[in-house]
């Protein structure tokens, strides 16, 4: 009877732990988008999307430049980034199947688990090195290089995804196997591949350490793609660590925009993925 | 086609047919050759890190491993303080976050209902993408403050007799950066492990029901031993994480290359090393060469932890068929 007593007791207290852990987990959330929201909100004013940082000791000014810089290097690792995954991605799903497709699975696994900051240095080596300055191609090629191997995958999981009859449909009207794939495949899979793309893009977007010694960072504008550029993460970082309440107060606001950014993009392609894929299995 | 047959040629047919199949090679080629362009960076990669660290090696070889003072303008390169360094606040943060996560990855595979779990599941996987400079201005002005005025002072009257827990804090401190990292790693660890023990088979959990187990005795005898390897696969991709973990941890680790006994104390983590100081290094220098050389060891301790996460998860699918 005590036994049994104990047991129940067990049960129910190691049962409720585990409910305390999960509230645990997802209140972080709670706490972070508030403290930010309260912190960064407050921050926020039309200067701080359309004026220059002022040097120390003025108050004031904005981070356009910043803003505008994170656009260019992103575009810039979009450009390298989703063709070469997507292309790969293609690959892979409808031609792989040899031995160089397990090398490059291999090879796609073991860059997707370099630690950002190594990405940095890779980038610095073949860019910032033979150019002899920082650059905002630069940050975008780190950026690219990183965005690769989930651009890759998810290319590869979308088109897998697609029924099989739907391309046997295709050839038995006489299609070639590319015609298939490109007017038939790859449609089908476009709104996943998409999503999977927006993810890739917000994952990247919040990423400081690879730009610290590619685009460096800066406090004016960045004409053209060849000048050292700042960009919102990494402004974050230089204006957090800095001893100056008004720059701390620049970093929650810049902060609270990143996060928003990042937490929209996410929320939007998760839900359109889960419904492609519920869409799938009914 | 079909409605002329006669007029067209039996020849131009052909030839048109050739012409569609000619896209094949073409688009094989092509995707092919992006996918081959993956190899090539994986390998430039590996190459950079290689000869870019060329004189440290020769010179210093596993004495930079093994060396522990660190004075760049002495031209002194020990790297013992950052090894230690990522890999206590690792440690300390998988010894937080591991109990946690499994506990929640347990009530949302086993007790929640299914909405509320996906519910529950959708949230955490957010926080997986919140980007990592932002956990770093949160440690420096909430966490930092937090653990200064309330957990410290617990810990420090409680365990205050242990070594680790000896010392003036400062807030900056390999404890702080074990505890951000924890945070950030949970969600790695929730969504994986949820993922695995609802992989587990139902009859499993009914087979011990009906034996008279309560309900947490059949998860934690029979569902998580079950489930064990790929939550161990969850841990260790992970730790891979944390270890490469840079702005946060530069944020609240204090940035001094120091191997102290006490948590309590500032430390360095290779990263943290590598994002400091590296932009103030000039090409070719030996200051320089050496940070890749930091880097090269940081690629190699993911690239080993990735692998064995991998093997693990591996098997627990091969077990599971």
């Amino acid at each position: 009877m005590t036994l049994t007593f104990r047991r129940k007791a067990v049960n129910a207290f190691m049962l409720a732990l585990t409910g305390v852990c999960t509230f645990l987990v997802a209140g972080v959330l709670l706490v972070i988008l508030g403290y930010l929201a309260w912190n960064g909100a407050s921050s926020l004013s039309v200067d701080f999307f359309t004026k220059l940082p002022v040097p120390v000791g003025e108050t004031g000014g904005g981070m356009a430049p910043a803003i505008l810089g994170s656009a260019k290097v992103l575009l810039v690792a979009m450009l390298i980034g989703v063709p070469i995954g997507f292309f790969a991605g293609v690959y892979l799903a409808e031609f792989g199947g040899g031995a160089l497709s397990g090398i490059i699975r291999y090879a796609t696994d073991l860059l997707n688990g370099v630690p950002s900051i190594v990405i940095g240095i890779f980038a610095y080596a073949i860019v910032v090195k033979p150019m002899g300055h920082f650059s905002t191609l630069a940050g975008g090629i780190a950026l690219g290089i990183m965005m690769i191997p989930i651009s890759l995958r998810t290319t590869e999981e979308f088109l897998r995804a697609v029924p099989v009859n739907l391309r046997e449909g295709a050839m038995a009207l006489g299609a070639s196997r590319s015609r298939t794939i490109f007017t038939v495949v790859i449609p089908a899979a476009k709104s996943g591949i998409l999503s999977g793309l927006m993810l890739n893009l917000a994952r990247v977007a919040g990423e400081t350490a690879p730009l610290l010694f590619t685009a460096l960072g800066s406090t004016f504008w960045s004409p053209g793609w060849m000048l050292a550029t700042a960009t919102l993460p990494q402004m974050i970082y230089a204006y957090a660590i800095s001893p100056y309440e008004d720059w701390h107060r620049q970093a929650w606001a810049a902060g609270f925009v990143l996060l928003v950014l990042v937490l929209t993009v996410n929320a939007v392609a998760r839900f359109a993925i889960g419904r492609t894929s519920a869409r799938g299995r009914s | 086609m079909a409605t002329s047959p006669a007029t067209v040629p039996q020849s131009s047919e052909g030839s048109l047919f050739k012409r569609l199949r000619a896209g094949d090679p073409i688009a094989h080629t092509l995707t092919g050759m992006a996918a081959s362009t993956i190899l090539t960076i994986t390998a430039l990669l590996v190459y950079n890190l290689w000869i870019g660290s060329e004189l440290p090696r020769s010179l210093f070889g596993w004495g930079f491993v093994t060396g522990s003072s660190w004075d760049p303008v002495a031209e002194k390169f020990g790297a013992l303080p950052f090894i230690y360094g990522t890999l206590m606040t690792s440690l300390l943060a998988l010894l937080v976050a591991v109990p946690v996560g499994l506990g929640a990855a347990i009530f949302l595979a086993e007790l929640a209902p299914r909405g509320a779990s996906d519910a529950l599941t959708f949230m955490i996987e957010l926080l997986a993408a919140v980007p990592s400079v932002i956990y770093g201005l949160l440690g420096i002005f909430l966490l930092v403050p937090f653990l200064q005025t309330v957990v410290v002072p617990v810990l420090v009257a409680t365990l205050g007799f242990l070594p680790i827990f000896q010392g003036q804090f400062y807030g900056v401190s390999v404890f702080s950066a074990g505890i951000i990292l924890a945070i950030m790693i949970v969600p790695f660890i929730v969504s994986v492990s949820r993922e695995v023990l609802l992989a587990v088979p139902q009859d499993q959990r009914e087979a011990a029901l009906a034996l008279g187990s309560t309900r947490w005795e059949s998860t934690w005898k029979v569902v998580v031993p079950y489930a064990m390897s790929g939550i161990f696969g969850s841990v260790f991709l992970a730790l891979a994480r944390a270890l490469g973990e840079t702005m946060a941890v530069t944020m609240v680790i204090g940035n001094k290359p120091e191997i102290a006994a006490s948590l309590l104390a500032p430390g360095y983590s290779i990263a943290a090393v590598i994002a400091n100081e590296f932009a103030e290094t000039t090409s070719r220098s030996m200051h320089q060469q050496v940070l890749f050389e930091l880097g090269l060891v940081l690629f190699a301790l993911t690239v080993i932890i990735n692998g064995a996460a991998r093997l693990l998860i591996l098997s627990m699918k091969g077990g599971s068929k």
